[in-house]
């Protein structure tokens, strides 16, 4: 089914109003390879925002925003079709319950992207996998024998790699055992639109821009700063640091 | 009247999806009846009342539950008109995969949930591959891929049907639902309409309560099988 696959240049969320009524003051221009994060406390409209993208909003929701692709409305009819379709997520709570083989599935899913070479497709969908997962796995393990960091790991190499959507969010699953930067490297490179709701430092500075969320509406757009890049690296470094000595412990090695 | 019959495996989320559904149309105006068709008990009809939906549920009980909602249906309908519903929904649970209770020019959907293995599309048959509109719940519990793939199937299952993914739960894609709702055929009467998939044969001893096991109880409308494959030389 061609019809599932879709690309887009930009998405754009123009601007509506907040839980009180009160106007947004700007429009979110989106478009592929490039991260944005999501900031903002529980209940601040991170998702009402993403559901506004999902559901492809025409003023017809709450917030009252609209949604266009490549600068143009959808039309009735392609909109009907794409609703639900745009956003690929990937959260903590989700867990794999198909009782069948890793390589079995993802070759699985890539025939039903009528990917030219599933088996091969599969290969590299599993290779990425393994290189974000701190302990590989097998290709012919259960999908349900996976532990959490190896299923996070393949969730994103999946989704990276094989989803329909170009528009992929992420949602706060910084402590799920996954090389972080590898990930984010591999979401760049698969240039789909990247959208990441997140409190962990790391992951949030590693983003273009920031969206700063407030009582149901954009309060602010901050761009990485230079001083903030500089702050990323040095948390980078922390990061290696600590699970350095994680990686140590681990192994049984005394720590002078 | 706008009808819609809706279809799918026990506590797969359909009453949890209508109820908010539903409760949308209400607060735009559009008022609605909900029929539950259910086999041995159901307390659905308190979950519906609770959310301010005119509800009613009526049980099978000893018959089977899809001639059950086949010979009701009239009735239903007319309570629905009584109760003044501009949008009649009819919800059926128990009905054996065999079956399906969409009608031709009756709005079908099909609920089904993401946890129920990647072959459940093939296996509940007819009421989804009868169905206008297929609904999806659970999938925040699953991967991106797995949603991915169990739509691909419930596409080779059925090749015309809208798929949406639903949360029951938070209610995530049941405005849209509300809106597909709101669009259902408007039909005079049911009297006359016809199932878009026939209902099975059940004309045997069992219908009539028999408990016994064995050729010799057995009378009427009875299919024997052979088998074999796994003792044969």
């Amino acid at each position: 089914m061609s019809s599932d696959i879709l690309t887009l240049q930009s998405v754009t969320v123009t601007s509506g109003h907040d839980k009180s009524g009160r106007a947004e003051t700007m429009d979110v221009v989106f478009s592929p390879g490039e991260i944005t994060a999501l900031l903002g406390p529980t209940g601040s409209g991170k998702s009402r925002f993403l559901y506004d993208i999902e559901s492809l909003a025409d003023r017809d929701t709450p917030s009252n925003r609209c949604v266009l692709l490549d600068d143009a409305k959808p039309d009735p009819e392609r909109r009907f079709e794409l609703q639900g379709r745009l956003v690929a997520q990937l959260s903590q709570n989700m867990n794999f319950v198909l009782d069948m083989g890793v390589r079995d599935f993802i070759r699985t899913h890539a025939e039903s992207r009528e990917a030219d070479d599933p088996e091969a497709t599969a290969d590299t969908v599993i290779q990425a996998a393994n290189d974000l997962a701190g302990e590989p796995f097998h290709p012919d393990v259960q999908l349900t024998q996976l532990s959490g960091g190896q299923s996070r790991s393949l969730m994103i190499a999946d989704a990276a790699l094989l989803s329909w959507s170009p528009i992929l969010l992420i949602d706060e699953i910084e402590n799920a055992g996954v090389d972080k930067s590898r990930a984010l490297d591999l979401l760049v490179k698969s240039d789909k639109i990247v959208v990441i709701a997140t409190h962990d430092p790391v992951l949030a500075l590693s983003a273009n821009r920031r969206l700063v969320f407030e009582n149901g509406a954009v309060r602010d757009v901050l761009m990485r700063s230079e001083a903030e890049e500089q702050l990323l690296a040095r948390l980078e470094q922390m990061e290696e640091e600590y699970a350095g000595i994680r990686s140590r412990l681990r192994k049984g090695e005394p720590l002078e | 009247m706008r009808l819609v019959t809706v279809a799918g495996p026990p506590s797969c989320g359909k009453t949890s999806i209508l109820t908010k559904a539903c409760a949308e149309l209400m607060r735009q105006g559009v008022s609605c009846a909900v029929v539950k068709f259910d086999c041995l008990q159901t307390r659905d009809s308190d979950i519906y009342a609770a959310a301010g939906i005119p509800a009613t549920a009526v049980l099978s009980g000893g018959l089977c539950p899809d001639h059950f909602f086949a010979t009701n249906l009239e009735e239903a309908f007319a309570w629905a008109k009584d109760a003044g519903a501009e949008c009649c929904v009819i919800e059926t649970a128990g009905l054996c995969n065999r079956c399906s209770p969409h009608l031709r020019g009756v709005l079908g959907l099909c609920v089904i949930d993401n946890l129920m293995g990647i072959e459940a599309p093939k296996k509940i048959g007819p009421m989804l591959r009868m169905a206008d509109l297929v609904l999806v719940t659970k999938g925040d519990l699953v991967s991106q891929a797995e949603r991915e793939v169990y739509r691909h199937r419930i596409r080779q299952m059925n090749s015309k049907a809208i798929i949406r993914h639903i949360n029951g739960l938070t209610g995530q894609g049941c405005r849209d639902l509300a809106t597909i709702l709101a669009m259902a055929p408007s039909i005079e009467k049911v009297t006359d309409m016809r199932l878009r998939f026939p209902m099975p044969a059940a004309v045997c001893s069992y219908c009539l309560s028999e408990t016994r096991i064995g050729s010799r109880y057995q009378k009427g409308n009875v299919k024997k099988v052979t088998f074999g494959g796994a003792h044969e030389q």
